[in-house]
């Protein structure tokens, strides 16, 4: 058991174990933080800067992204305040340069009374929350995708821009993306992702497609076992 | 190339934490970030490949593509533009044959502008290929270049 530590967020006394995140013990503590980045599978990152909260540790009141930094004894935080509204409302603005369609993002702005951003709008989809691209690295093992740039040319990119090689046509990236900006189908046995394609395995016994086939390869590497075992769906299994 | 790869690696003792040291010198060693080098080093380190992307196009020192033999910065800064640094730049581009950024198709120049090199002073200002040439002037620019390359061709001499 970890050690306890023991704050107060929006007045509220709370004890947590040391080492979560300030927006881990408040939602334990079902106070809400509006948040885009953050994945409790994921190690924290803190790109999309909508958790800010303000924090007090002796004299000082400032602002932190809730989702990277850690719980302490004695801390006091507010969540509500107005300098963190004003925070958030730009930031959701910002947002809405990107992407002012996806409801996920749009809720967060009715929220914050956010009507329209004042800001030219891109339409760009992605807002760089980089959730596909960690996904990938941390939870599938892969690395397939990555950022490419920095600044304004900042996107999520395959490497050269080409049909990724590492990409084992998984879809946690697709699955993951909060704006849905990553498509994919699935059509005549092939999956497409963003605008590459990759064949479907058909199972050995019910003879439909179920997975791709550079994912059940991928399987069979990490785990040691025959190909074949895994070219029959789960049902079939 | 897959040697010259190596020895690049094994200076850094193949520790993943080198990755931009390493590929300044593979970008030393070709000239640019060449892609199947890329490649080696990511077989070799056990790095994906799209980390190495990431870093090659994050830092504005790497370049994917071939950079010429002769790199010439151009500063832009308040300062050289306010001297007509502009006119000078369409000079160069003219004679060249590309935009700023770019590389002549016989890789022998690099044209770039960069926004301020602090040397305000001297300016306008030309850096090539390390050499700083200041108090730049349009004839000043024909001159450079003719030195450096007879293949360029400058119609008005000065």
């Amino acid at each position: 058991m970890a050690e306890m530590v023991s704050l107060t967020i929006d007045g509220l006394k709370i004890h947590a174990p040391a080492g979560t995140t300030i927006l881990e013990a408040a939602t334990d503590a079902n106070i809400y933080i509006p948040h885009l980045c953050s994945n409790e599978e994921l190690a924290p990152y803190g790109a999309c800067r909508l958790c800010m909260v303000e924090i007090t540790q002796g004299e000082r009141a400032r602002l932190v992204a809730s989702c990277i930094f850690e719980v302490a004894d004695g801390l006091e935080v507010k969540t509500n305040t107005e300098r963190v509204l004003n925070v958030r409302r730009l930031v959701i603005e910002l947002l809405l340069a990107r992407n002012n369609k996806h409801p996920a993002l749009r809720k967060i702005a009715d929220e914050l009374g956010v009507k329209e951003t004042r800001f030219p709008i891109e339409q760009k989809g992605c807002i760089l929350c980089g959730q596909c691209v960690r996904t990938c690295r941390e939870v599938v093992g892969v690395s397939a995708i990555g950022f490419s740039g920095r600044g304004i040319t900042r996107k999520v990119a395959t490497p050269f821009m080409e049909s990724p090689p590492d990409c084992i046509a998984c879809g946690s990236c697709v699955y993951v993306c909060p704006v849905q900006f990553i498509p994919m189908k699935e059509e005549n046995g092939v999956r497409t992702i963003m605008k590459y394609d990759y064949p479907m395995q058909k199972c050995r016994k019910c003879g439909q497609y179920f997975a791709p086939k550079k994912q059940l390869e991928y399987f069979s590497k990490i785990t040691n076992l025959p190909l074949e075992h895994f070219e029959t769906c789960v049902d079939c299994r | 190339m897959k040697t010259r790869v190596k020895k690049i690696i094994d200076k850094y003792h193949n520790d993943k934490g080198f990755l931009v040291p390493i590929l300044q010198d593979v970008q030393k060693e070709y000239n640019y970030l060449n892609r199947e080098a890329l490649n080696l080093v990511s077989a070799f380190l056990e790095v994906p490949i799209s980390q190495l992307y990431e870093l090659g196009t994050f830092y504005k020192a790497f370049s994917l593509k071939p950079r010429g033999r002769h790199e010439m910065k151009l500063c832009t800064g308040t300062a050289c533009h306010v001297r007509g640094v502009p006119l000078m730049k369409d000079n160069i581009e003219r004679i060249l044959q590309i935009q700023a950024g770019e590389t002549t198709p016989d890789l022998e120049f690099t044209f770039e502008t960069v926004n301020c090199l602090g040397a305000c002073a001297l300016g306008p200002i030309l850096v090539v290929d390390g050499e700083y040439h200041g108090n730049l002037s349009i004839s000043k620019t024909n001159r450079i270049l003719k030195k450096l390359g007879k293949k360029v061709k400058i119609d008005e001499e000065s």
